[in-house]
């Protein structure tokens, strides 16, 4: 009995120091040498292609995904009996939190979804296994996916990702609305004027009915007019910010012009309280710009259904729209390099581009798929994404882009409260950008 | 280790103790003292991107000094401390003196009273998020009543962090009821039976009896509730959110903690704000031990 206490106490005792010793981390990085093993993963190091491995395959998918990811295990799995498909899949809050702690501790998921805006951050830390040597020795090709989207996943010449899905944004309007205070529908010759001039018939203050939402958001708002207007966010080399420009200012201008000076959208304080999404979807506002990933939802929508069309962004100075797009990456410690390569490449192929399009959530990045996704609604002209590709621009990036994208929301939004002047705020943003860039 | 020689029986049984308490304490230790010991460590620290960390000296510290922002967030922490603790403290007395009457259906006031505690927090925040909504929310509805036109609650400056702070104290009232009863319960019934004879009112009673005798109790109500009015963090989150226009003026410490530490990576200065506010709060709970001789009663 004592004996038993003893050993339970022992026992403990080596869990503490376990902790304690395996929690820290040595000054030049957060590698520990007593990672854990056998978390879903096979303990061996051979990869005989008898023996099953297990893929782990992390993301973010919504519940509109799960039967595609269903479909794409499965079709892969009979492909290659010899590995298993392990999914994990975090909602996008979660998301990029879980990935760095794994990255910390050296257990990243051997193949996963990587954004824009945080690609560069994981390349330059030697985090991503580098795909250059794998496609030449394969033959595969890259032509199949829109440039920018293989250049966004490109560091030093090197490419590191490959192309998953796109999406552009556009005019979403609510016809009901339209129609009862007889104005035409927007389409593709509009530019900002004409914008501003149907918002502010759309508006019945008895109603509380808003033409627009002057949504602050980036890729959704003042992303797209801020290129429209031939301003930019991040000089072309990521040395320097925009936002002071005259032309970024304009952008910035339109959307707090729409509430200030036209009174056509709900105040910044009204669209905290209830968001302009919801605003849109309850017929409370006629226009919205938003994503090509709404299709699906508002298509859906019972209030919507029969009321939504959606139209091309109008013209700023010149015509023009933000593009991002997913990418799928995989780990450089991998366990299993030659497999998770295997899967890879199939993530990538037309069969699960085609997969993709049956379930509509994204458009998918393999040229030629984009077609069955624009059918996917066809009371909806979702052709307007894919026809906007022509003109569209990067979405800003940088090394660190978290350090100054913080920075948006906390002073720009002052611009759209009235807090600042448009101009005020540019330059203060551009002041604390270029700090943030040039530590870099 | 032991100064004085103990029987072999004795070694038994004090090596028994230390076994049972052994889960206990190797718990605190891993999870707790282990933790706080790293805090202090990396508060010297810089972080960048992941989790590698070098030494910084005192450049930390520096920088909190000069963090406007944060001496802000110091501010609102404090206005909502001295807002929510008493009001919190004030209120859950009273409730507790009219619970531990004899009324019909005690049960069911205590039970209501007691369910903002049970309920999470994030479901707390989002209905009193649409009560506080400016454009269709029910608190407005009723003033329109009144032809006022209600602000923006949560998405107001001026109103933000006192909006929070009546949701806080509603959430906080059913715990510290429950202390203060048990307290009410602990006071003999032959004070009041004296006080009766001498033909005490109820409101001396109250006033001369029931709050002396409850001060020891209500000493530990308001250390607790200072503590965790410091550390106000959730419903600032929940309901206010890092987006809002008012976040500026309603933001608490720990809110820019978790910004710091896990918006902006930089773990670094989190950590060496969370040990400020450490000391903070000690120092403010030495304070009240050393007062509590001046007024609280002990029989």
């Amino acid at each position: 009995m004592k004996r038993i206490f003893m050993l339970t106490l022992l026992a403990l005792m080596v869990m503490v120091a376990g902790c304690s010793g395996g929690g820290t981390s040595s000054d030049d990085g957060g590698k520990t040498s007593t990672s854990t093993e056998g978390q879903g993963q096979t303990d061996s190091n051979t990869t005989d292609s008898k023996e099953t491995v297990t893929i782990t395959y992390a993301g973010w998918g919504t519940s509109g995904y799960k039967d595609a990811y269903a479909m794409i295990v499965k079709a892969f799995e009979e492909k290659h009996p010899n590995i298993k498909i392990k999914i994990e899949d975090t909602p996008n809050k979660q998301y990029w939190q879980k990935l760095e702690t794994a990255a910390n501790g050296d257990n990243l998921p051997d193949v996963f979804w990587m954004n824009g805006p945080r690609f560069m951050q994981y390349a330059a830390n030697d985090m991503l296994m580098p795909l250059g040597t794998l496609i030449k020795q394969d033959n595969y090709d890259m032509n199949n996916y829109p440039k920018s989207l293989v250049d966004l996943y490109t560091y030093d010449g090197q490419s590191y990702g490959i192309p998953k899905d796109f999406d552009t944004i556009g005019v979403w309007y609510n016809k009901a609305l339209f129609d009862e205070k007889k104005v035409e529908y927007p389409n593709a010759s509009w530019d900002w004027n004409k914008m501003i001039d149907a918002a502010q018939k759309l508006t019945d203050p008895a109603k509380g009915q808003w033409g627009i939402a002057a949504n602050f958001d980036s890729q959704g708002g003042y992303y797209n007019t801020i290129y429209q207007a031939g301003g930019y966010m991040i000089s072309d080399d990521k040395k320097s910010s925009g936002y002071d420009k005259p032309e970024a200012i304009e952008g910035i201008k339109f959307w707090t012009d729409l509430i200030h000076k036209y009174k056509a959208s709900p105040t910044m304080a009204q669209m905290t309280d209830t968001e302009a999404l919801n605003m849109f979807t309850s017929g409370k506002v006629a226009m919205l710009w938003e994503g090509s990933w709404n299709a699906v939802d508002f298509a859906n929508n019972d209030y919507l259904k029969d009321k939504i069309g959606v139209a091309a962004l109008p013209k700023g100075k010149q015509q023009s729209v933000v593009i991002h797009g997913l990418g799928h990456v995989m780990s450089k410690n991998t366990k299993h390099p030659k497999e998770a390569w295997e899967f890879l490449k199939f993530l990538g192929s037309k069969e699960v581009a085609d997969i993709h399009t049956k379930t509509g959530v994204a458009i998918p990045a393999f040229n030629g798929t984009q077609d069955a996704w624009v059918k996917s609604q066809p009371n909806l002209d979702l052709q307007i994404f894919i026809d906007q590709l022509a003109y569209s621009k990067p979405y800003p990036v940088s090394k660190y882009t978290a350090k100054w994208s913080g920075l948006e929301s906390d002073i720009l939004k002052k611009a759209w409260s009235g807090e600042l002047s448009p101009e005020e705020a540019g330059k203060q943003m551009a002041a604390k950008m270029n700090e943030a860039l040039a530590a870099e | 280790m032991m100064k004085r020689r103990l029987s072999p029986m004795k070694t038994q049984e004090w090596l028994w103790g230390y076994i049972f308490v052994a889960p206990l304490i190797l718990g605190i230790a891993v999870f707790y003292m282990w933790p706080v010991i790293q805090t202090f460590y990396f508060s010297f620290t810089e972080w960048g991107a992941f989790n590698k960390y070098s030494w910084s000296g005192l450049k930390n510290y520096e920088r909190l000094l000069q963090d406007k922002v944060l001496w802000g967030a110091f501010r609102n922490t404090l206005v909502f401390v001295v807002w929510s603790v008493p009001l919190t403290v004030i209120f859950s007395i009273i409730v507790a003196a009219l619970l531990n009457q004899k009324v019909r259906g005690l049960t069911i006031y205590r039970t209501l009273y007691f369910l903002p505690v049970v309920t999470m927090p994030a479901a707390v925040s989002i209905v009193w998020k649409w009560l506080y909504n400016g454009d269709y929310g029910f608190i407005n509805y009723i003033l329109s009543f009144f032809h006022i036109q209600g602000p923006t609650w949560l998405s107001d400056p001026k109103f933000a962090l006192y909006a929070v702070i009546v949701v806080a104290v509603w959430m906080a009232i059913g715990n510290n009821m429950i202390i203060l009863l048990s307290g009410l319960q602990g006071i003999s019934s032959s004070y009041y039976e004296a006080a009766e004879l001498d033909g005490a009112g109820p409101f001396y009673k109250f006033f001369n009896i029931t709050l002396p005798l409850l001060t020891p109790t209500i000493f530990f109500v308001m250390v607790m509730q200072l503590i965790s009015a410091f550390q106000m963090f959730d419903l600032i989150f929940m309901m206010i959110g890092d987006k809002s226009i008012a976040i500026e003026s309603a933001q608490t410490v720990v809110f820019i903690f978790y910004k710091y530490a896990f918006l902006d990576n930089a773990k670094g200065y989190a950590s060496t704000i969370a040990i400020v506010l450490l000391v903070v709060i000690l120092i403010i709970t030495a304070i009240q031990m050393r007062l509590q001789k001046k007024w609280v009663h002990y029989e």
